[in-house]
């Protein structure tokens, strides 16, 4: 696993701290010439720590959208090869193509044996363009979708990993059929008899993150995103303004712990302080535990409880009166 | 008489005249005519409506909302409506330029229904089937939680009664306003589907001008049968957004119902006239016929058993 080699790259909303940091790496280079700023360098290191805080517990949805975005964002990759370093990559969706943009995989995780699908976004350019920006075309749903049948007729539990801006929307991915193959997905995944445990861990983009999202359980990392449509198209639909994407972000109740209130989701998992992207292994270790805690639970019910317990589960979801 | 009143019959003859001498308002004047958007023939709106809001001249599929559609598919007098009380709340208190819950007055007021849908129970040329009408001109035909509820109990109510599901699509896609839940909505109704399929029940979607996004990649492409009206755009992202994506220029006929039949997404590409008909006759072929099982010999006599 790619650990962070690099210091994360600050943004917007931490430029403050940014700047606090690079004042103190100044005044360490300092230190051995005046041992008398060592005063100075342990209130600025206070200052820092509680400007830290603050910072963190008071975000905004866009600031959330920011980290679950963030180029150093721990990726399905990542977890995959933290979990299980012996994981088995498969290929494919039998009919043509291998879609980048979702990665399957056979793991073992605390000696659960399961089946594993997740959208992966690519780190370096090449990367990114093999991946799609992490956007599946309709082969890659159909990859994920041979997978599952494959985890249910193994009595496998599946894992889905969350992370994708959508489905995308381009001339082939129309010709081949988005819709149906994301349709055909929801339909299917409601009724596999096998545990599914879903994570969103960074963006949960509309119809492209629900069609491997249909599970018995469904957990969010603090920082990531899950909305019916991304923030920019929201604003530009309903505000006809891009630089309204602030206050889309606040209308739709995007953020982990609102989606948890809605009661749509199961589990909301910490972050290491500031986001994945600053302790990889501590990301992936609360991921793991809880996702490991899930599936035990889900593996005591019988193969026709976990189905009923995954359409009950859907069919509550809705606001009327 | 006297003079006042002299001058106020006066007053009053003077005003009637005045609404006499007065052109129709383009309102009253469009609700006499209508010009057809491709070949802009002006055609008198009774007409078109007998027609099936269909172009006679060029064929162009006028839209057609929920109510004129149940109309044209549903047996007279036997739909039954369900869940029509059903009204969205506003689960998010969602404010963008206006409040969510001022808009969705908005929209009842121009377009007379609750929501955007229009469930019931019905008969198709004497078939017993459960039907579903979706109505573009409320709210957009977007799907929120009433939506994703009416379809889902009308799956409910088709496979308690083994009848025929028929639900005829036309949407923008899922209803931002109601956020998380709205997707949650696509999910809903395929998981019914999902039932309903494994209980060997028929479900044929009706495709309309126009279906996208969030209702096209769910309940929309999962029929038995899918058919599309002549026309209809139908499809996953909107064409801008493509184009946005791509930067390419997209063919003219793109995402039309010819378009997709090409592509082999639909079954057939059905216009406005034929469609009762041919839901009838899809209807009637899957009917469950009356098997001739072997017979048997029980206590000597010979005996057919008709299984239905």
């Amino acid at each position: 696993m790619a650990t962070v080699e690099k210091k994360p790259i600050p943004l917007e909303f931490e430029q403050p701290l940014a700047i606090l940091a690079q004042n103190m790496e100044a005044l360490e280079k300092q230190l051995s010439d005046n041992p008398e700023l060592e005063g100075d360098l342990e209130r600025m290191q206070d200052q820092y720590n509680s400007l830290k805080r603050s910072l963190y517990s008071n975000l905004r949805p866009i600031d959330h959208l920011a980290i679950a975005r963030h180029p150093q964002r721990p990726y399905t990759r990542d977890y995959f090869s933290t979990w299980d370093p012996a994981w088995v990559e498969l290929h494919g969706d039998r009919k043509g193509v291998d879609d980048g943009a979702m990665v399957g995989a056979l793991l073992e995780i605390d000696g659960i044996k399961m089946v594993a699908v997740g959208t992966q976004k690519g780190r370096t350019l090449r990367d990114k363009q093999h991946c799609n920006f992490g956007m599946p075309q309709p082969e890659g749903y159909r990859k994920a979708l041979r997978l599952f049948h494959h985890a249910n007729k193994f009595h496998l539990p599946i894992l889905c990993l969350i992370d994708t801006p959508g489905a995308y929307p381009g001339l082939s991915a129309e010709e081949h059929n988005q819709s149906q193959a994301i349709a055909e997905n929801l339909m299917e995944l409601a009724g596999v008899t096998v545990p599914v445990v879903a994570a969103v861990t960074g963006e949960g983009g509309s119809g492209g993150a629900l069609a491997i999202g249909v599970a018995n359980r469904i957990l969010m990392l603090e920082h990531s995103v899950y909305s019916v449509i991304t923030p920019e198209g929201c604003a530009s639909i309903l505000w006809r303004s891009n630089d309204k994407v602030s206050e889309a972000c606040q209308a739709m109740k995007m953020t982990a712990k609102e989606i948890l209130q809605l009661g749509v989701i199961d589990q909301v998992i910490s972050e290491p302080l500031g986001g994945a992207h600053h302790d990889y292994q501590t990301a992936a270790e609360n991921l793991k535990n809880a996702i490991v805690a899930q599936m035990t639970e889900l593996m005591r019910l019988s193969p026709e409880q976990v189905r009923k317990d995954r359409q009950d589960k859907f069919r509550r979801f809705g606001s009327f009166c | 008489m006297d003079l006042k009143d002299w001058f106020a019959s006066r007053q009053k003859r003077k005003e009637i005249q005045e609404v006499i001498k007065q052109p129709l308002t383009t309102d009253e004047y469009c609700a006499l005519w209508k010009q057809c958007f491709q070949c802009r023939e002006l055609l008198y709106t009774r007409d078109l409506r007998t027609n099936l809001d269909v172009c006679p001249k060029c064929d162009y599929h006028f839209r057609v909302g929920a109510l004129d559609r149940i109309e044209q598919l549903a047996d007279e007098g036997s739909f039954d409506e369900l869940d029509a009380d059903m009204r969205s709340s506003d689960p998010l208190t969602f404010f963008d330029t206006e409040a969510y819950v001022k808009r969705q007055n908005e929209a009842t007021r121009k377009s007379g229904l609750r929501e955007a849908v229009l469930t019931g129970l019905c008969r198709i040329d004497g078939h017993d089937a459960a039907l579903g009408c979706m109505d573009f001109g409320h709210f957009g035909g977007s799907m929120g939680s009433v939506v994703g509820e009416k379809v889902t109990r009308l799956t409910e109510a088709a496979m308690e009664r083994n009848s025929p599901l028929i639900v005829v699509s036309s949407s923008g896609g899922a209803r931002m306003q109601e956020g998380i839940l709205s997707l949650m909505q696509m999910a809903k109704t395929s998981s019914a589907l999902k039932s309903f399929a494994d209980s060997g029940n028929l479900y044929i979607s009706i495709l309309t001008e126009p279906t996208f996004g969030g209702v096209t990649a769910s309940f929309a492409m999962l029929g038995d049968f899918i058919i599309a009206e002549p026309g209809a755009r139908i499809g996953f992202a909107g064409r801008r957004v493509i184009e946005q994506t791509i930067r390419q220029k997209l063919p003219a006929d793109f995402q039309t119902a010819e378009y997709l039949l090409k592509h082999g997404q639909v079954d057939m590409v059905v216009s406005r006239n034929k469609l009762k008909e041919t839901l009838a006759r899809l209807i009637a072929f899957h009917k469950p016929v009356p098997q001739v099982v072997p017979e048997k010999k029980v206590s000597g006599e010979p005996s057919t058993a008709v299984r239905t």
